[in-house]
């Protein structure tokens, strides 16, 4: 089993991606391919005119490709986020290595674009590599509020996008689209099972806190749904001014309330910064810290034994003890000298999805196809099976896990193929 | 300002206007397929130069440097949100008036409040306001916080029930904003000439004497101060309805501190420098970000050798290009001439209290 | 509020107070003294935190660690100072701003560079690994009240400085009259190179000191520069006693703020600073 202390920094508004191993053989079952026929952009552009000779032979081996596809990958460079960038660019083009370095037959070719993380910018940046550059698909990004910005270009033009990491809730539920997909999780999803949980191990009275931002409500309201429907009590919900690191008054708070335990949600700097203080604050001793994956995911190198006993949840820990798993660890240990993280899976996955879809289309990879490709996916992920709602939300398990010695060990499978609420996509019939 | 700009400084505008009015026939061939991304790419620096053009007002007219002007801008953007139906286009016959109305109504608040503030503590409480916004958008689930807001329909220009012009046509887009900017800039440059205009001149030389005069000077400030943060608020919008989209980020201090950039790098208090400056800032940083994955260091490194190097910006290369002596125009964009009055110092004395002159009146 | 809660925040305020002031008695010495608002006292606070994180991992000691960064510290800003600000002085603030805010693009992205983007932390350092018992349930660590004692000592010191030594004299003799400093055969850029460079190493000692409490994560400079600007404000531009009063009112503020009035909670101190603004326009102490 690799152990792993990452030390990549997630900064606020990311989280892990999902990501999926590839499957190898062609038992894609295709479900409601229809749907995602809906709205046809004027997008495809240079698939269109590929392999009309070749039509009907079998794409899946090694069909010449007339046409290379076009990835634009629109993730932060540079700036406090760049280091999810670099995880998820690695993680996919790993994947599409293991692919030959194809998709379905089709040559690759990566437009990268520095998102900035710069949510002012992201209409600008999709649109660039959408009518500017022409990409087919478009990977992006890590940051919600970029995802935002994307959605909206990607309406306009019926852009394939696929999201390898931004949780926000409304990308695979209100604002959900045929031409979007998601390989990562959402707020929702990381936290909701902790509710059962925490109320299992006996806590009713809970405090919450994470900073005063979108996200970060997003999966206290995952939690406090589980918690409260349980029968459990949140005695406090705390927001921090976004992104402050001074915890110490909350800290006093917490300690003064006494509640059975806390729920919190942070991440990077906030996330190693929390979990020190209330270590060092003494108290871990009197009341137990739980929290979505992503307070300690990447930190466990920065955290040490300040981490000890805190139990999360997520859709992935680097210490899953499966095959498929042990083989993704090992294959990018080997191609870039250190251990992958949540975010390494989730672009892992993204280029194994896509690989999948372009093998399993006979035929023209039209844009028409390439979506029911998508949709039909189901992936044997280094997380666990992975394949998509109707919203093209990944359904996937949720893993408990405690940290332990600088490791995050898998207790159990907090929720098994998890699906999250999608009642306000038009596209959920 | 009451200087007429030399022939050549004119007949560069008109080039520049004609070669944007003909980019249809132009940048098909140029650009290819990707050419209307690049009008969508000229759009946007249309309304960034607009928003910029509106912080020259303050900083290059009348001396006040803001660093919280991205609070118009966002202003303007998240009236349009907040304001638009969410099955239904808006009309822009209404949402004009209103981006300038509300605009100009905390403008008119903020105004009373920082304009009795100069120099660096004006500096600093215009970034307290912008901050102050920036952090309510934030925080606030009815502007959908951090992660923004979309607008659905882009507002429409219609008498009566019959459509004037197609906004939703990219094109058509493009020209409304190039028609904006123009006459935005011909406003300005009629105002900047007139009376009103001398007396903002004469307060950016020397308050107290303007005050001497018998002249009302916070009024004029303040007046200066509303119409600038309109100007911002309609780029906001525009900004808002290219893509339909808001985001706090288009409020933050980061912003203000870009759109002065472009004031600066362009050339403050000519009114046309800005909109040089905004489209130089934006194709550079369009380039660096080609070039490198760490484009912020040659951005940085840019504005630092443009600070050192290009005071005036490009206009002050048009209208006094290194080799002529044109003294005329010399406090324009606070060239040297400007900048020898320099600071008179602030200080510490022993137990730490300011003496000498503040640091507020350096700047004025 | 019971009396042993208040007692805590009080603590937790006048301590975070102390390190603000710490990181904005830099700044403001900078601007009292030689007029430059420098944007980039943030970025050098992050520099601060990252060497002390990288020399303790090298070195295995974070206190030679501090004792070899805070030259370091000193020797950059020598070296802003004589590549770029020489040219500033009798600028506009317009160009300072701008000047400095390229430079924390350059500096960010140069400790990208440089470290990477990981979050980092540094061990709480011998002796001060302990914690005191303030309620039945919660500790203060030691090391918390260690460097509140070293900012108070720090601020004492300065004020000690400027008011009773020789190179006090010439400080506030240089930030009245130039020449007149100049006539008394003292060289003026000379003592504004010592004053930068001290004042951007005050900024980085405060990043290192801060090391051992939180996080250490790219850009987290930028949020802590504008809340000093804030105390630096409210205190009255370029006065060290103004400072103080400032960071300890910033400090409570940020302590009983999110307790008393959570609402308010992110934009209090940009409230409190229009409102000092709107009684005393040029701050407290001015």
């Amino acid at each position: 089993m690799a152990k792993l202390t990452i030390d990549k920094n997630l900064n606020t508004d990311n989280t892990p991606s999902t990501d999926n191993t590839p499957t190898t053989d062609n038992t894609h079952r295709r479900r409601q391919a229809s749907q995602s026929s809906r709205r046809l952009g004027p997008l495809a552009r240079s698939l269109q005119a590929a392999t009309l000779a070749l039509a009907g032979a079998a794409l899946s081996t090694q069909a010449l490709a007339e046409h290379d596809v076009k990835l634009g990958l629109m993730l932060p460079y540079s700036g406090t986020y760049a280091a999810l960038g670099e995880s998820i660019t690695n993680g996919l083009k790993l994947a599409i290595e293991q692919e030959g370095g194809s998709l379905g037959g089709h040559g690759v070719e990566y437009v990268t674009l520095d998102s900035e993380a710069n949510p002012s910018k992201a209409p600008q940046n999709m649109s660039r590599l959408v009518k500017g550059d022409g990409v087919d698909v478009v990977i992006g990004p890590v940051h919600s509020g970029v995802a935002m910005g994307m959605l909206r270009v990607a309406k306009q033009t019926g852009a394939i996008t696929i999201i390898p990491n931004a949780g926000l809730e409304a990308a695979t539920n209100q604002l959900c689209m045929p031409n979007v997909f998601r390989t990562s999780f959402s707020m929702w999803q990381n936290s909701y099972p902790m509710g059962q949980v925490a109320y299992d191990q006996g806590h009713r009275k809970i405090v919450t806190i994470t900073w005063d931002y979108a996200g970060g409500k997003e999966d206290l309201a995952g939690f406090e749904q589980a918690f409260t429907d349980a029968g459990g009590e949140i005695v406090e919900q705390i927001l921090v001014p976004f992104p402050s690191t001074e915890f110490q008054t909350y800290l006093a708070q917490i300690a003064s309330i006494a509640p059975d335990a806390v729920y919190t949600f942070f991440a990077g700097g906030g996330g190693v910064g929390f979990v020190r203080d209330y270590a060092a604050a003494g108290l871990n001793d009197s009341i137990p810290l739980y929290g979505s994956g992503f307070l300690t995911d990447g930190n466990l190198g920065a955290l040490g034994e300040a981490a000890n006993g805190v139990q999360t949840t997520m859709h992935y820990a680097e210490t899953l003890d499966t095959p498929q798993n042990q083989a993704f660890v090992s294959a990018y240990q080997e191609a870039y000298g250190e251990a992958p993280d949540t975010y390494a899976v989730q672009g892992y996955d993204a280029g194994k999805l896509l690989a999948q879809a372009y093998a399993s289309i006979d035929g023209e990879p039209d844009r028409e196809a390439l979506i029911a490709a998508l949709e039909a996916v189901e992936l044997d992920s280094p997380r666990g099976p992975v394949s998509f709602s109707a919203s093209h939300h990944p359904i996937q398990n949720v893993y408990l896990r405690e940290v332990r010695d600088g490791e995050h060990h898998v207790t159990s499978i907090a929720s098994e193929q998890l699906e999250v609420p999608d009642s306000a996509c038009p596209m959920k019939s | 300002m009451l200087h007429r700009y030399p022939k050549r400084v004119t007949v560069l505008l008109l080039a520049g206007l004609a070669l944007l009015i003909a980019y249809p026939a132009w940048g098909p061939a140029v650009f290819g397929e990707s050419s209307a991304f690049f009008m969508e790419k000229l759009t946007l620096m249309l309304i960034f130069a607009l928003f910029a053009v509106s912080l020259d007002l303050l900083v290059g007219i009348l001396g006040l440097v803001s660093l919280g002007h991205a609070l118009f801008f966002g202003l303007g953007a998240y009236t349009l949100a907040m304001a638009s139906p969410d099955f239904s286009a808006a009309s822009l016959w209404w949402m004009l008036p209103l981006v300038m109305l509300v605009s100009g109504l905390v403008a008119a608040i903020v105004g009373l409040l920082v304009l009795r503030t100069k120099g660096i503590f004006f500096i600093m409480t215009t970034l307290a306001f912008g901050q102050m916004l920036f952090y309510t958008v934030s925080t606030s689930s009815m502007t959908g916080g951090t992660d923004g807001v979309f607008i659905m329909f882009r507002p429409s220009l219609a008498m009566g029930e019959t459509p004037l012009i197609d906004l939703d046509n990219p094109l058509t887009f493009f020209y409304f904003c190039l028609a904006l900017l123009v006459a935005v800039y011909l406003i300005l440059r009629a105002l900047t000439r007139s009376h009103f205009g001398q007396v903002l001149d004469g307060i950016h030389d020397n308050e107290h004497r303007m005050q001497a005069l018998g002249y009302a000077t916070t009024g004029y400030k303040l007046i200066a101060f509303v119409v600038s943060a309109m100007i911002a608020g309609v780029a906001g919008m525009l900004a808002a309805m290219q893509y339909g989209f808001a985001n706090p980020a288009q409020l933050g201090w980061h912003h203000s501190g870009e759109v002065l950039m472009m004031v600066i790098l362009g050339g403050m208090g000519t009114i046309f420098g800005p909109i040089l400056g905004a489209f130089a800032y934006e194709l550079l940083l369009y380039f660096y970000e080609h070039l490198t994955n760490h484009w912020p260091i040659l951005m940085g490194l840019t504005i630092i050798v443009a600070v050192l190097v290009l005071p005036k910006g490009i206009a002050g290369l048009l209208l006094d290009p290194p080799g002529r002596q044109a003294s005329l125009l010399g406090r324009l964009g606070g060239g040297k001439d400007n900048l020898a009055k320099g600071r008179q110092t602030s200080a510490s004395d022993s137990d730490g209290k300011s003496v000498g002159k503040s640091a507020g009146e350096v700047s004025s | 509020m019971d009396l042993a809660f208040f007692g805590v925040q009080l603590l937790n305020g006048f301590q975070y107070g102390l390190l603000l002031f710490l990181i904005a008695s830099g700044l403001t010495l900078i601007f009292g003294i030689m007029g430059i608002i420098n944007l980039a006292h943030g970025a050098m606070y992050m520099i601060g935190a990252y060497l002390a994180f990288d020399l303790t991992q090298r070195l295995g000691n974070f206190w030679l660690a501090i004792l070899i960064a805070v030259p370091i510290a000193v020797l950059l800003g020598l070296v802003i100072e004589r590549l770029f600000l020489d040219t500033l002085y009798k600028r506009d603030h317009l160009y300072q701003v701008l000047l400095t805010f390229g430079l924390i693009l350059v500096l960010n992205e140069a400790q990208r560079i440089i470290w990477g983007g990981d979050v980092h932390s540094v061990a709480l350092p011998e002796p001060f690994t302990g914690a005191i018992a303030l309620t039945d349930n919660l500790q203060y660590p030691v090391y918390r009240l260690f460097v509140a004692a070293v900012c108070l000592v720090l601020a004492g010191a300065i004020y000690w400085i400027i008011r009773h030594t020789r190179l006090g004299i010439v400080i506030r003799a240089g930030a009245v009259n130039r020449e007149m400093v100049e006539g008394l055969g003292i060289n003026i850029r000379t003592l504004f190179t010592l004053i930068f460079s001290v004042g951007v190493a005050l900024a980085a000692f405060a990043g290192m000191m801060a090391a051992p409490l939180s996080s250490i994560t790219p850009g987290m400079g930028d949020s802590i520069l504008i809340t000093c600007f804030v105390v630096v404000v409210i205190g009255g531009i370029g006065s060290i006693k103004g400072a103080f009063f400032g960071a300890l009112l910033i400090g409570m503020a940020e302590t009983f703020g999110p307790v008393l009035i959570p609402s308010l909670a992110s934009m209090l101190i940009y409230l409190i600073m229009a409102l000092v603004l709107l009684i005393k326009p040029r701050g407290l102490f001015a």
